[in-house]
């Protein structure tokens, strides 16, 4: 529908196209004839009431403001637990820990592939002494924390709970959220260890466990965000990860679960991007999607279940090296995208992030943006503000039309897991991130400080620098470890997890009892390597 | 006719981080150019030997996660124990300003950051691989 801007004559446009991030056409105006075939009771319905599309609760930020959840971590625990204790008294409200990559592969510090890994991308975890001091002087009944771990999520997330048992702190009381997402690691972010099913087994003996022991603990945090970092566009971001929620809720429905026991503590992780009114449609129509998910597909009958309640994390791949100020620009606008859509926890990306960790001025400005969002803007004494806007609604309904669509596919290949075997959501995603980097080349999308507005001469900005000393110091660690434990016991441990493992035993108890016998991640994991084997995956260009 | 130039394309390390590693690959394959993709989670060892079968004239290593100051020098070390130091070797990623003039010194020629048009890049392996393969 093309409409002429009033009194101009005729309608002179600029050059297009007019087009989101995602490259879907965008008409110049919208009206009541766009949103026609809505229904307000049945399709939007007020906050809190099914379909949730203009939130979950009822008073939105009005009763509580979102979680201001700052993503941290590296080097040594030493200096990670300085970082959040510093986080904790600018008024942050809750954890959220990012792990090196030795850890998140499930290797120690002294495995070949882990030479010049550790503490880079984020703090080193060998084993329950390095634990006990990245939590040191934390309250861990007080808090809540989130954990960004998919591989060794269970061996991690025994850890935790052995730190809150020697706090004092009872397991029903604890609070948090384990990333423990493998699918969109096959799918996008590649940090896998074993194959797709006995990797999905691991989650859901989570599931399972914590619903009889950590009842308040969110199981898996389903993500998009690096679904959309690798290139997806919002539509595909929203497909992909709520099929992977689909697949989750079906694998412990198949384990013999009961939905409504462990459907309530699936949470969801989304990438808040650049292209504002397609974010925030994505959010609302996501809300939409799962709660006729949960009903229809699953017969789920606690309306905790049909509920989606998400994380948001500003876009990384938005951040430009060039002009590194222009970022905390970018992030605030995202920020507030996610803000519109209903998010219950944010985390704001730091203005160095293209360059090196942040340092701790740059993570303090992150987390004062959404403080500022909180507290200045206004936006917080209202719910789902853009409800009813033509634009916004269109937008919802277009993408839960393309996410059904995209259900189908995959509901035909036989599953998500099927489909990623298959190389599905791998190669659209490929083609995504190639058709939109042709598209910054040819400058039909403007990235400002890198294909216009260039700045010759920039300054340098002071960055985190991470030396060698974490390495060493845990090197050492691991080292003395060795030689204190008693290694029987950990030997034992690490037998009953691979007799566990071969059978259909329950694998979180069996990692609890290793944990306490301060075995390693490294030595965990490869115990489930012994029985599972890895997983190699065929490149898709 | 001339020979197309050949360049191995390779993540090593630990990080699973593929979309710059892929759209380059794709890129270079557009430009013309023999694409081999190594895949994730290569040891500097496996690159060199990829790079000798294959009779790479060019390296482009995607590295995000900083370990590039351990695993560069030893991929360099080994082209030259290998006979393969006139193979051109180009680095992409997240790389802070002061380990630039680090990895030039090693030998590294080209080093991509964050928002380098892929074209330049692409002009940046014609350049400076054509000397090698003569065409």
């Amino acid at each position: 529908m093309k409409t002429a801007t009033p009194g101009t004559g005729a309608a002179k446009e600029r050059t297009g196209p007019f087009t989101t991030i995602s490259g879907r056409p965008i008409e110049a105006l919208y009206t009541p004839k766009d949103i026609a075939s809505l229904d307000y009771d049945r399709d939007l319905a007020n906050p809190g009431a099914f379909p949730y599309t203009r939130g979950i609760h009822p008073t939105g930020y009005r009763g509580k403001l979102w979680t201001m959840r700052q993503f941290a971590g590296f080097g040594t625990p030493e200096e990670t637990n300085e970082r959040y204790t510093q986080l904790l008294e600018a008024g942050g409200t809750g954890l959220s820990v990012a792990f090196d990559l030795p850890t998140l592969m499930g290797r120690d510090p002294d495995h070949e592939l882990s030479l010049g890994e550790v503490g880079k991308c984020g703090v080193n975890v060998t084993s329950l002494a390095d634990m006990e001091t990245l939590f040191e002087g934390i309250d861990l009944a007080g808090i809540t924390t989130s954990m960004t771990i998919n591989s060794p999520a269970s061996m991690i997330f025994a850890m935790y709970l052995v730190v809150a048992e020697q706090q004092g702190a009872s397991w029903p009381s604890l609070s948090g959220t384990i990333q423990n997402d493998i699918l969109k690691e096959f799918i996008a972010q590649k940090e896998y260890i074993y194959p797709p099913r006995p990797s999905m087994r691991l989650i859901t003996d989570v599931f399972s466990f914590c619903a009889a022991n950590v009842p308040r603990w969110n199981t898996i945090s389903v993500s998009g965000y690096h679904i959309r970092e690798a290139g997806a566009t919002a539509a595909q971001e929203l497909a992909f990860t709520l099929r992977d929620g689909v697949e989750y809720v079906q694998y412990g429905v198949d384990a013999g679960l009961d939905v409504d026991e462990f459907s309530p503590r699936l949470s969801f992780f989304f990438n808040s991007h650049s292209d504002f009114f397609e974010e925030i449609a994505k959010y609302r129509a996501a809300r939409r999607i799962w709660a006729h998910v949960m009903r229809d597909r699953f017969k789920a009958r606690d309306p905790r279940s049909w509920q989606l309640r998400f994380h948001a994390q500003t876009a990384g791949v938005s951040l430009t090296a060039q002009q590194p100020y222009n970022n905390v620009v970018r992030t605030a606008l995202q920020a507030m995208a996610a803000v519109l859509g209903g998010a219950q926890s944010l985390h704001t990306n730091s203005l160095d992030e293209a360059l090196a960790l942040p340092t701790a001025d740059a993570a303090t400005l992150a987390l004062r943006t959404q403080q500022i969002i909180a507290y200045e803007t206004g936006v917080a004494n209202i719910v789902d503000p853009l409800g009813g806007s033509y634009f916004i609604e269109k937008l919802t309904r277009d993408l839960e039309e393309e996410t059904l669509a995209h259900f189908d596919t995959i509901d035909r290949m036989g599953g998500m897991v099927e489909a990623i075997e298959k190389g599905y959501p791998q190669r659209e995603i490929a083609n995504s991130a190639y058709r939109f980097q042709q598209s910054v080349e040819q400058r039909e999308k403007l990235v400002v400080g890198v294909n216009d507005f260039v700045a010759e001469n920039e300054g340098p900005i002071g960055i985190l620098y991470i030396d060698e000393s974490a390495s060493a110091r845990q090197l050492e660690k691991l080292d003395r470890l060795r030689k204190t434990r008693d290694n029987g016991r950990v030997r034992r441990a690490l037998d009953a997890l691979k007799a566990g493992a071969r059978g259909t035993a329950n694998t979180m108890p069996l990692l609890v009892d290793a944990v306490r016998a301060y075995a390693t991640v490294g030595e965990m994991c490869d115990a489930l390597r012994q029985v599972w084997g890895e997983y190699e995956e065929t490149p898709i260009i | 006719m001339p020979q197309k130039i050949r360049v191995v394309i390779a993540k090593p390390g630990l990080d699973g981080h593929d979309r710059g590693a892929k759209v380059i690959a794709r890129a270079l394959r557009d430009a013309g150019m023999e694409v081999i993709y190594t895949g994730l989670r290569q040891t500097p060892e496996q690159i060199v030997a990829a790079a000798l079968q294959e009779d790479a004239d060019a390296i482009g290593l995607s590295i995000l996660s900083g370990a590039h100051m351990h695993i560069c020098p030893r991929l360099m070390e080994l082209l030259r124990e290998k006979g393969l130091q006139d193979v051109l070797v180009v680095v992409g990623g997240i790389i802070p300003d002061v380990d630039i003039p680090k990895l030039n010194a090693m030998g590294i020629r080209g080093v991509f950051l964050p928002g380098t048009p892929m074209q330049e890049i692409v002009d940046f392996i014609n350049r400076s691989a054509r000397a090698r393969v003569g065409i």
